[in-house]
């Protein structure tokens, strides 16, 4: 699929279709179209090529992403949903066991880090572990097996694993700040501003240079949050479109690909977990240190 | 790769999964699970309670079981007591019985001797009176001599 049969001029090329979202945005007026046209008049509509992509700017979105994530989402809620309607006190049976399990397993981790008495902690950290995971795991669906059977059927582009759009992550991300900071305020008031103002240096002439310290500090949580779950699956997912382009190179390097393949997808069953995990652990410490005053 | 809208998208659509989850699905999971724990906390303490109450009853029972035993053994010791007590009371009883017994007898022994002796010191003076009157040949005044044959009976 990655020589040129498969309809790529060469690699450089194979490997940007892989990493182009199918977006669908607004082109103003003006704008070079994909068949080298011009457009007279803004137009909404799927890009075509990664040009349009360029021209759509910050109000187009990733159809790809938010179904997936939104369809992950779904299967998450549906599958713990289902076990909650039925939950009974009884001896737990097959997936009820499986499910309780997990929520066991993030309950016990909320418990150990968060001492505050917060009702939400607990299922954010659920949504949020579940959630990562299962957006991680698309990673181990072979890179060319939806996306392609999706190009027959007319869609040029598709990413299946949404935390490998950085839009995804940082935006997750993103929502876990406005809970810290939204926790922030309504534990410590005003005290949160006073935080910011008096810490690390306790006096007034230190006031704007600890405000600048502590909102980097504070930015920067999301950020890393957010930007160390899109660079581990991206890293991930370019070795696997790198793997990939070696099915194309005849059949001893086509063998040896797949052999790489099955090792590197075994490695990244492990990455898979931690990185939710770690994506789980950051977030209820977060909103732990919302909760706590120093 | 591009920053865009699907930034916002994912923020509310997170935010949406998130009530889902803490109003539907975690409170009926938590609480199905917390029931649980206090039913097995429950069930561990009864057992514990039974098991404990089984020791009690085992010691109660090895307690009346040994006292019975005790009783028994008095009762059994009385018994005997009370056995001997009445072959003692019947040897004694025996005893005084036959010595009764032998006095009596012996008593009619005395009797029956005294009488044949009398018989036997009447019957004496008849014979004396017969060989004297046979020897005399003649008849003896009986009334005479009887005096002197009264005295000679009493001499035997």
């Amino acid at each position: 699929m990655a020589s040129s049969e498969g309809g790529y001029a060469n690699a450089g090329e194979y490997i940007q279709h892989h990493l182009t979202n199918l977006t669908y945005g607004k082109l103003e007026a003006g704008s070079h179209l994909c068949d080298g046209s011009t457009t007279s008049e803004a137009v909404w509509k799927v890009a075509q090529c990664h040009e349009e992509v360029e021209h759509m700017g910050f109000w187009a979105i990733h159809l790809d992403s938010m179904i997936w994530s939104i369809g992950l989402g779904a299967v998450f809620l549906l599958l713990f949903g289902m076990v909650a309607r039925k939950a009974h006190a009884g001896v737990p049976t097959g997936i009820q066991n499986f499910v309780e399990t997990i929520v066991e397993f993030v309950d016990t981790q909320v418990r150990d880090i968060f001492h505050g008495r917060n009702p939400w902690i607990a299922p954010i950290a659920l949504t949020v572990f579940v959630w990562v995971f299962l957006s991680n795991l698309m990673d181990i669906i072979p890179v060319d097996l939806i996306p392609y059977s999706l190009e027959l059927l007319g869609v040029k582009y598709h990413k299946i694993v949404p935390s490998t759009d950085p839009n995804i992550t940082l935006g997750t991300a993103t929502f876990v700040f406005f809970l810290m900071i939204y926790y922030s305020f309504k534990v410590k008031g005003m005290g949160f501003i006073k935080e910011l103002s008096f810490t690390p240096f306790n006096h007034w002439a230190f006031v704007p240079f600890n405000l600048f310290l502590e909102l980097v500090g504070l930015l920067a949580k999301p950020f890393s949050l957010g930007l160390r779950l899109f660079g581990n699956l991206y890293a991930a997912e370019m070795i696997f479109i790198l793997i990939a382009l070696m099915f194309g190179g005849g059949i001893f390097i086509a063998v040896f690909g797949g052999a790489l393949q099955l090792a590197w997808a075994i490695f990244h069953i492990m990455v898979i977990p931690l990185q939710a995990f770690i994506f789980m652990v950051l977030t209820i410490v977060y909103l732990s240190q919302a909760h706590e005053d120093h | 790769m591009n920053f865009n809208a699907t930034f916002i998208g994912q923020i509310v659509v997170f935010a949406v999964f998130v009530w889902i989850c803490a109003k539907f699905v975690w409170p009926p999971i938590m609480e199905a699970m917390q029931a649980r724990q206090k039913k097995i906390a429950e069930g561990l303490d009864s057992a514990d309670r039974a098991a404990k109450d089984l020791e009690l009853a085992k010691h109660e029972a090895e307690k009346q079981l040994s006292e019975a035993k005790k009783e028994a053994a008095a009762i059994l010791e009385q018994a005997n007591k009370r056995a001997t007590q009445l072959v003692d009371e019947a040897k004694v009883t025996a005893r005084e019985e036959g010595d009764r017994i032998v006095a009596s007898a012996q008593a009619e022994v005395d009797k029956e001797v005294t009488a044949a002796r009398e018989q036997l010191r009447e019957r004496i003076s008849e014979l004396t009176l017969a060989g004297a009157e046979r020897i005399l040949g003649s008849e003896v005044d009986a009334k005479k001599h009887s005096e002197l044959l009264d005295k000679l009976a009493a001499e035997l």
